[in-house]
């Protein structure tokens, strides 16, 4: 049979089952089960509407319990077995863990996750809060919004594909099919390639580690009025110290950064630079997810009461007080939403660098970590314990997002 | 403190012109009303008082400074929006002290202004709540106090009162005016009520399609609308619009009547007030009634002129119940007889 006419045909008998399912089901239910008739007629109808409820859920609850629940469980079976060269399973308790703790590409593996966590969602909601904020306020706005929407439109292996272009690399001398080493070969020792590849790098980097060392001040200013509640003191704390933290990170790279001999005249493999290769991974994935981020974020600012901005330029608030004091906080609560939203698609992060990197030079994830432990090396139960541990670090993220997403909507 | 003078303003969109060249000159301490139907230019009007809408033509001066090409933070103006526009992420105290913050006034300048204008609203108790806590009228005072605090030259008030419940809004009225009264700042003041217009302003500019038919006292505009669109809109209820003739020192209604009094000669069109017809059994002016609601305190007799299809309104103090098709006589007194030309201008 023609595929087409198959998928017509699956359609047909996919949609006529379900509604089959749902009229018969009920009909059986307020006919022949339950009937609204005879002396317990009014009884029959609150039982009848009691049940009709999980009637409708089944076949959902049971294709979830069926694809979710199930392998969940089945994978936690695995992680803690270990498959006999003859045949069956034997119980190891946490034997796969603690050797997947021993291999320094899973710590690898963790280390990049953590990083990719930090850099794809805030530049992925930075970005998109940025493009939100600007198309909204020119005239050719709603095309700039369409094209850089665009994006979510490609799979990430579509993306990985086009952005592995970027990267591309031809031996010197032959012209170079990659735009990054394209541009990369019109630099040279001049003051422009200073300016352009140390100082503005430099400079962008001091602006960031400043804003982190403010951000922590602004967490640590209000504690004492917080003495009352040592969660949110603990929290404060972590996240003022990750911050000093990171912001110190940055800061060390500068010096290194201005005092580097950069290889001019030569094309990069950009892939297989240890450590930065990993921000060309995260490029792709911030340039899919900044327009979801964009088409969110810009609904909430217009959402948001015109005469409060205007309000605020009668007590005198310059354009970024009223941006940054009056929108953000308003729409602080999609800002979240937007975020762990991301977070989590990055924690999954799986294709993108399977398709360029394969978690080569360094570049390994979690996913991809599984993804080779299960399929390609066969340790099932290394690979169910990669599983578990990527899902221990999503739960805890799709909770505190599905309980902010609900109080946006309440 | 400081008065406010608008020079032939006018105000468009794109090519079209929605004010066509307003004057004003409202003094130092006044409380000015502007109130016209909506789609008047009101409010655009207001907001170009405050900066918040560029000036296409024309002076605006507050104080001696002319203040068209100032922003609105610098012309020491402080405006009460219509959904009264509290930023609803900040406390009651933090939306009242954000202005001054700006401004870079120290720590406990803020507080002592903010403490004090919480006093004045009696608004202390919710200093440290959030905005969507508190109900309609609080949430006025707080965008009231938010005004105060900066102590400006000039306070603008946009339809501050749609939002509140008959009751409240009253109440919110009569508090308002005594805290203009009592600050001694002025105040402009946009409404399309015009009870509220009434009730609030020492003088009144009655807009009507981007222009100023009328500015004076809210007595003057009631005894003496310059056009028949001012006649309409203030007082309730409305004025009785009827065609007649002016000549020789008398008018002659459509149905032949003949009234006493009036100037002019041709065809006009008289203004009665329907507080103003006198019940006269032997009256020139029958009403043929069609209905009537008793207020209690006085009666709405509707109808028409007998003898013709134009509408005539008739208040009678007390209770009185009317039949359908009765005819009622009434007199008027020469002095509150309103003759307008055909153009809609007063005429005497």
């Amino acid at each position: 049979m023609n595929p087409a006419l198959q998928a017509i045909v699956t359609i047909f008998i996919g949609v006529g089952g379900c509604v089959g399912y749902f009229w018969l089901s009920n009909q059986l239910l307020d006919k022949v089960l339950f009937p609204p008739r005879g002396p317990s007629a009014g009884r029959n109808i609150n039982r009848a509407n009691m049940i009709r409820p999980w009637l409708f859920l089944l076949p959902a609850l049971a294709a979830l319990g069926l694809y979710l629940a199930y392998p969940v469980v089945e994978t936690l079976r695995l992680s803690l077995s270990e498959r006999l060269p003859e045949g069956g399973y034997t119980w190891v308790g946490l034997e796969n863990y603690r050797q997947m703790a021993a291999e320094p590409k899973f710590w690898e593996a963790m280390r990049n996750n953590m990083l990719w966590l930090i850099v794809v969602p805030a530049a992925s909601t930075g970005f998109g809060l940025l493009a939100a904020q600007l198309t909204d306020r020119i005239g050719w706005g709603n095309i700039a919004k369409s094209l850089i929407f665009m994006p979510m439109a490609i799979s990430f292996v579509g993306a990985a594909v086009i952005w592995k272009l970027v990267y591309d690399t031809r031996p010197a001398g032959q012209e170079q099919i990659g735009v990054l080493n394209a541009v990369w070969l019109t630099f040279d020792e001049g003051p422009v390639s200073f300016i352009v590849l140390k100082l503005l790098p430099a400079l962008v980097l001091l602006i960031c580690s400043a804003l982190l060392v403010w951000g922590a001040w602004l967490l640590l200013r209000t504690v004492p009025a917080l003495h009352a509640r040592p969660g949110a003191l603990a929290l404060r704390g972590g996240l003022a110290l990750a911050a000093l933290w990171l912001g110190w990170a940055l800061l060390s790279t500068i010096p290194p950064l201005l005092s580097a001999r950069l290889p001019f005249g030569q094309p990069r493999t950009w892939l297989t630079i240890p450590f930065w290769n990993n921000f060309f991974l995260m490029a792709v994935l911030v340039w899919i997810q900044t327009g979801f981020a964009m088409v969110i974020l810009s609904a909430a600012l217009r959402g948001i009461p015109e005469e409060t901005v205007e309000a605020a330029i009668v007590d005198g608030a310059n354009p970024f007080q009223i941006f940054f004091r009056i929108k953000v906080p308003q729409i602080a609560g999609t800002i979240v939403v937007v975020w762990t939203t991301i977070t989590i698609v990055v924690l999954k992060v799986f294709d993108i660098v399977f398709a360029m990197t394969n978690g080569q030079w360094q570049t390994q994830v979690l996913a991809n970590y599984m993804y080779d432990k299960l399929f390609r090396t066969g340790d099932w139960g290394v690979g169910s314990a990669a599983a578990m541990v990527l899902m221990a670090l999503v739960t805890p993220i799709l909770v505190w997002n599905v309980w902010n997403a609900r109080r946006e909507m309440r | 403190m400081a008065g406010i003078v608008l020079d032939k303003l006018k105000k468009s969109y794109g090519g079209t012109e929605v004010l066509h060249g307003v004057n004003a000159e409202i003094a130092d301490g006044e409380f000015v009303v502007i109130v016209g139907p909506s789609g008047c230019g009101k409010s655009t009007l207001l907001r170009m008082i405050a900066g918040l809408e560029s000036v296409t033509e024309g002076e605006i001066r507050i104080g001696e400074r002319v203040v068209n090409g100032l922003e609105p933070a610098q012309r020491d103006i402080a405006m009460v929006f219509q959904n009264y526009a509290l930023y609803p992420h900040m406390s009651v105290r933090q939306n009242m002290a954000y202005g001054l913050k700006i401004r870079g006034l120290p720590k406990e300048e803020i507080d002592r202004r903010v403490e004090e204008a919480a006093d004045i609203l009696e608004i202390r108790d919710y200093l440290e709540r959030k905005p969507r806590q508190l109900s309609g009228g609080q949430r006025q005072r707080v965008a009231m106090g938010r005004a105060i605090v900066r102590k400006p030259q000039v306070f603008l008030f946009d339809e501050p009162l749609s939002n509140l419940d008959a009751k409240l809004r009253v109440q919110m009225r009569l508090e308002i005016r005594r805290l203009q009264k009592r600050l001694g700042v002025t105040a402009v003041y946009v409404t399309h009520d015009q009870v509220e217009a009434m009730t609030l302003g020492d003088r009144l500019m009655v807009l009507n399609g981007g222009r100023s038919e009328q500015f004076g006292t809210p007595i003057e505009l009631y005894e003496r609308p310059q056009t028949t669109f001012v006649a309409g809109f203030i007082g309730s209820p409305a004025m009785n619009f009827l065609p007649a003739t002016a000549e020789g020192g008398e008018v002659v209604l459509e149905n032949g009547a003949r009234l006493p009094g009036g100037t002019g000669a041709g065809r006009v069109r008289l203004g009665l007030r329907p507080e103003h017809l006198l019940a006269d059994d032997g009256g020139p002016i029958r009403l043929q009634a069609i209905l009537a609601e008793q207020l209690g305190a006085s009666t709405l007799v509707h109808g028409t002129l007998e003898g013709t299809d134009s509408a005539l309104v008739a208040a009678l103090p007390g209770t009185r119940a009317v039949t359908e098709g009765e005819v009622l006589g009434f007199s008027v007194a020469p002095a509150q007889m309103h003759l307008f030309d055909g153009e809609g201008r007063r005429i005497g």
